[in-house]
């Protein structure tokens, strides 16, 4: 079985999660005569980009208020990323040709260096993240590099949910960070691809994001739609600038407008015409919350379940970190040989560094997941 | 409270109590730019001094993002938009438009969006990284013919992208790693003058460094400069790339004959040059399928390896969904595999998976016999009408005795329109007559209805007559 069916939330039948709430609505949709194919705005939909702004950032937030926030919409969050890495390559800090250095998380989501290379941008750095030994984040190594990286470096971040080891910062470590990335005057491009599906509550997953606006920093964010709406096909994503002042704001605008011209001209409608109409109506944007939540807690379930039949079975070592880590992906701690083993002799198969999608595993295959794992370290110690 | 401006409030006022909720200040989102902190104290307090407050000291990283030119066709739309005048007409973008002004989506296309709500079986997984298998093969097909030799020596290969920009982005985004040496930004890339601006762009983009145009356009005889066009192929460096518009060119309407690509063909073959179609009009131009891939088909069976950048954002009016696909003609099959290797890793790092809906659209269309039919029946419509537009504004133009020849409105073909009309008549249609087009002289034809017909065809009547 494929515990890496890599980038989707499954449902306990192992199909993609699709809120039931989205079947409703793309009814709606397809049967609703004034909707026509015009072509969008070279940005997305005015409203689209303005609920996806506020579900991250909160609709009070001050950025938001004082004008100083432009959101595009992007195909999906690799769209996202990309869009932004083309935005530093030719404006950063008055660059007409910034060659980095951008640092991802070690490790971090496999395609992101691909990105800002196609970008152009070559100068690609780690900062130190997950701790194979403690099975948890080093924070001690993750300000080391932060504190040593050049000012100005952009820093991607995961906001929640951290690809692909699951491990996240708690607050009082996401304060520390941001303490130093704002002395240090670095900029914190986050990642928030599944904004409510990590803790099940939108305003706790974006609590990184919005600390750092009060903090009184500018940031980059890629987000996505993909998971929390089922919407994989559709590849809704949002690239959300959020600016010291208003007055780049336009002059930026134009320039995001003329790469996008350039990259797909403009973004798919549909996917996002339905993430607008759930975020907009209070009955939708309950109905999705709880959807959410309880994809959420049978996730947490999985980990709980797993964690305890691998104390029953006596597997050798601490798997506390199972659920200590949040949303989909989860770090397993399972070396090379192990993940090897548990391949060839069980059929389970994880990604080489041992991490896997929490989803994958449903009430039937739970047993037989502990009792592999348990067979992989105690044969491959 | 007031968080925002309680980081400013300078230590010599009191501390008012401000207690105006924020949700309460019913602030306007506006796109127009907002104040800035002292502004809002300025608006809130208006005889307060600010000139002492400190402000803060870091500038956005952005601080020196000049503004870029606006795109011109936006633009236009945006002013057309704005203009309060009753008899307005727009000319502008290229969209299809109905007799009632009005955007048409094709009644196959109504049906195909049901079948696929319906279907419970469809998976909402993400599409594999070069697109929906079903989709790149008919799409492929549609271009090259059924009978395509090529198909079946089997050296076609399609990539699924983002309408006809993402084929041409990704098309461009490969010859420039691949073509011509590793990463040779030098090659040169030829657009025709003149071309959609967006071709410029997207090859800039994309890293080439020398993208120059090639004689197309004799605006003193209103057609095609073959002459031209043929000397520009000839000195063109060795293994330049050449984008050329499969049909229905844009901006003019102008294609080569059959002959004339016939010779075209000829000097690229000697010549070496890499010949990359651009293909947004299939079905559109002249009402069939195979008409318009006359071209593309030829320089296919003379052994061309080439790209072709299809778009149907047009002919199936799927303008929001984005599809498009990047038809690879390669030499034999193991290059057309290397090559989508290739490719893969390309669109990785652009968008990671192409959209799923307009991508089924099409395929189950394109698969399915009886909405096959139906569907190059819509397009034919779509065509038609154009026709008939053609054929009666140059009617009307030679019964009001307009100075100056108008065979052209229905010798050119597709969409557009290059009227001949020069930036100050344009500017006088814009000002004095609301309405709108490109500053070249080109119109959307389908800008056009019954019921404006005559008043353009007069207003330019008006044009040609006052403004010289």
């Amino acid at each position: 079985m494929f515990l890496h069916h890599w980038s989707e939330y499954l449902n306990e039948d192992g199909q993609t999660f699709v809120p039931p709430l989205v079947w409703k609505i793309k009814q709606q949709i397809a049967s609703d005569p004034t909707l026509n194919s015009e072509y969008s705005p070279c940005l997305g939909l005015p409203e689209f980009t303005r609920r996806a702004s506020e579900v991250a950032l909160g609709r009070e937030c001050c950025a938001i208020v004082e004008n100083r926030v432009l959101g595009v919409q992007t195909v999906g969050s690799t769209g996202a990323v990309r869009l932004g890495a083309e935005m530093l390559k030719r404006w950063y800090n008055l660059s007409a040709d910034w060659q980095g250095p951008v640092y991802l998380s070690s490790p971090c989501d496999d395609s992101l260096a691909g990105i800002f290379e196609a970008a152009g941008i070559l100068d690609v750095r780690q900062y130190r993240y997950w701790d194979a030994e403690q099975r948890g984040v080093c924070m001690e190594h993750l300000l080391q590099d932060l504190e040593e990286a050049p000012e100005l470096s952009v820093i991607m971040l995961s906001a929640c949910g951290h690809c692909p080891t699951g491990a996240d910062l708690s607050q009082k470590q996401w304060k520390l960070v941001i303490e130093v990335m704002a002395r240090r005057r670095l900029f914190p491009f986050f990642l928030m691809p599944a904004q409510g599906l990590c803790l099940g509550d939108p305003e706790q997953d974006s609590w990184a994001l919005r600390h750092c606006i009060l903090a009184g920093m500018e940031l980059l964010c890629a987000q996505s739609f993909s998971h929390g709406f089922g919407l994989y096909g559709e590849r809704v994503g949002h690239l959300l600038f959020v600016l010291r002042q208003n007055s780049p704001l336009l002059p930026v605008q134009s320039q995001v407008e003329s790469l996008v011209r350039t990259l797909w001209s403009c973004p798919i409608v549909g996917g996002a015409r339905l993430v607008t109409t759930v975020l907009s109506n209070p009955a939708h944007l309950a109905e999705w919350r709880d959807c959410v939540k309880s994809t959420v807690e049978r996730c947490l379930l999985v980990r709980e379940q797993l964690r305890e039949k691998l104390r029953i079975l006596g597997t050798p070592g601490c798997w506390n970190h199972l659920t200590q880590q949040v949303g989909l992906f989860c770090c397993t701690g399972l070396n090379a040989q192990q993940v090897d083993f548990l391949a060839r002799r069980r059929h389970v198969y994880l990604l080489p560094n041992g991490c896997l999608n929490v989803s994958c595993i449903n009430s039937q295959t739970l047993d037989y997941v502990a009792e592999s794992i348990y067979l992989a370290v105690t044969s491959l110690p | 409270h007031l968080s925002v401006l309680e980081s400013y409030w300078p230590l010599c006022f009191r501390p008012l109590s401000c207690s105006i909720p924020l949700s309460q200040l019913k602030v306007k989102r506006s796109s127009s730019p907002s104040p800035s902190s002292t502004g809002w104290l300025r608006i809130l307090f208006p005889s307060c001094s600010t000139s002492h407050l400190k402000l803060p000291s870091i500038m956005s990283v952005f601080a020196e993002v000049p503004q870029a030119v606006p795109v011109a066709v936006f633009k236009l739309t945006s002013d057309f938009r704005e203009d309060k005048d009753q008899n307005k007409v727009n000319l502008g973008v290229g969209a299809y438009r109905t007799d009632d002004s009005q955007p048409w989506v094709l009644p196959v296309v109504r049906k195909v969006e049901k079948i696929i709500v319906e279907d419970q079986t469809l998976n909402h997984e993400y599409l594999p990284i070069l697109g929906l298998p079903e989709f790149r093969s008919s799409a492929s097909k549609i271009a090259l013919g059924d009978d395509s030799p090529a198909i079946q020596e089997n050296r076609v290969g399609g990539v699924q992208c983002l309408g006809g920009t993402g084929a041409l982005k990704i098309g461009a985004e490969f010859l420039r790693r691949w073509y011509n040496g590793n990463n040779n930004t030098s090659t040169p890339v030829y657009v025709s003058a003149p071309t959609w601006e967006n071709h410029n762009a997207v090859f800039a983009d994309a890293g080439f460094k020398d993208v120059r145009p090639y004689k197309y356009w004799d605006a003193e005889n209103r057609g095609l400069d073959l002459a031209g066009f043929l000397g520009d192929l000839e000195s063109a460096p060795e293994h330049s790339i050449f984008v050329l518009h499969a049909c229905a060119h844009n901006p003019t309407g102008t294609d080569p004959t059959q002959d004339e690509w016939k010779q075209i063909a000829d000097v690229m073959n000697r010549r070496n040059l890499f010949v990359f179609f651009d293909s947004a009009y299939q079905g559109f131009a002249s009402g069939s399928l195979e008409k318009d891939a006359w071209a593309v088909r030829y320089f296919v069976s003379q052994g061309f390896e080439l790209f072709c950048a299809q778009s149907f954002s047009k002919n199936f009016g799927l303008y929001n969904e984005r599809v498009g696909n990047l038809t690879i003609v390669a030499k034999d099959n193991e290059n057309l595999t290397r090559i989508l290797s290739q490719m893969e890793k390309i669109v990785r790092t652009t968008w990671s998976n192409p959209p799923s809906q307009g991508a089924r659209l099409v395929a189950i269309t394109l698969n399915t016999p009886e909405l096959f039919e139906e569907w190059k029946d819509n397009v034919k419509t779509m065509a038609d009408r154009v026709l008939l537009m053609r054929a009666q504004l140059k009617a009307k133009l030679q019964d009001l005795n307009t100075p100056g020849t108008w065979e052209h409105i229905t010798q050119q073909i597709g969409m557009f329109s290059f009227t001949g009309l020069n930036p100050k008549q344009v500017e006088y249609l814009k000002k004095e007559k609301h309405i709108y087009l490109m500053a070249s002289g080109r119109i959307n034809m389908c800008g056009l209805t019954s019921k404006n017909i005559d008043y353009v065809a007069e207003s330019i009547h008006e044009a040609v007559t006052k403004v010289q």
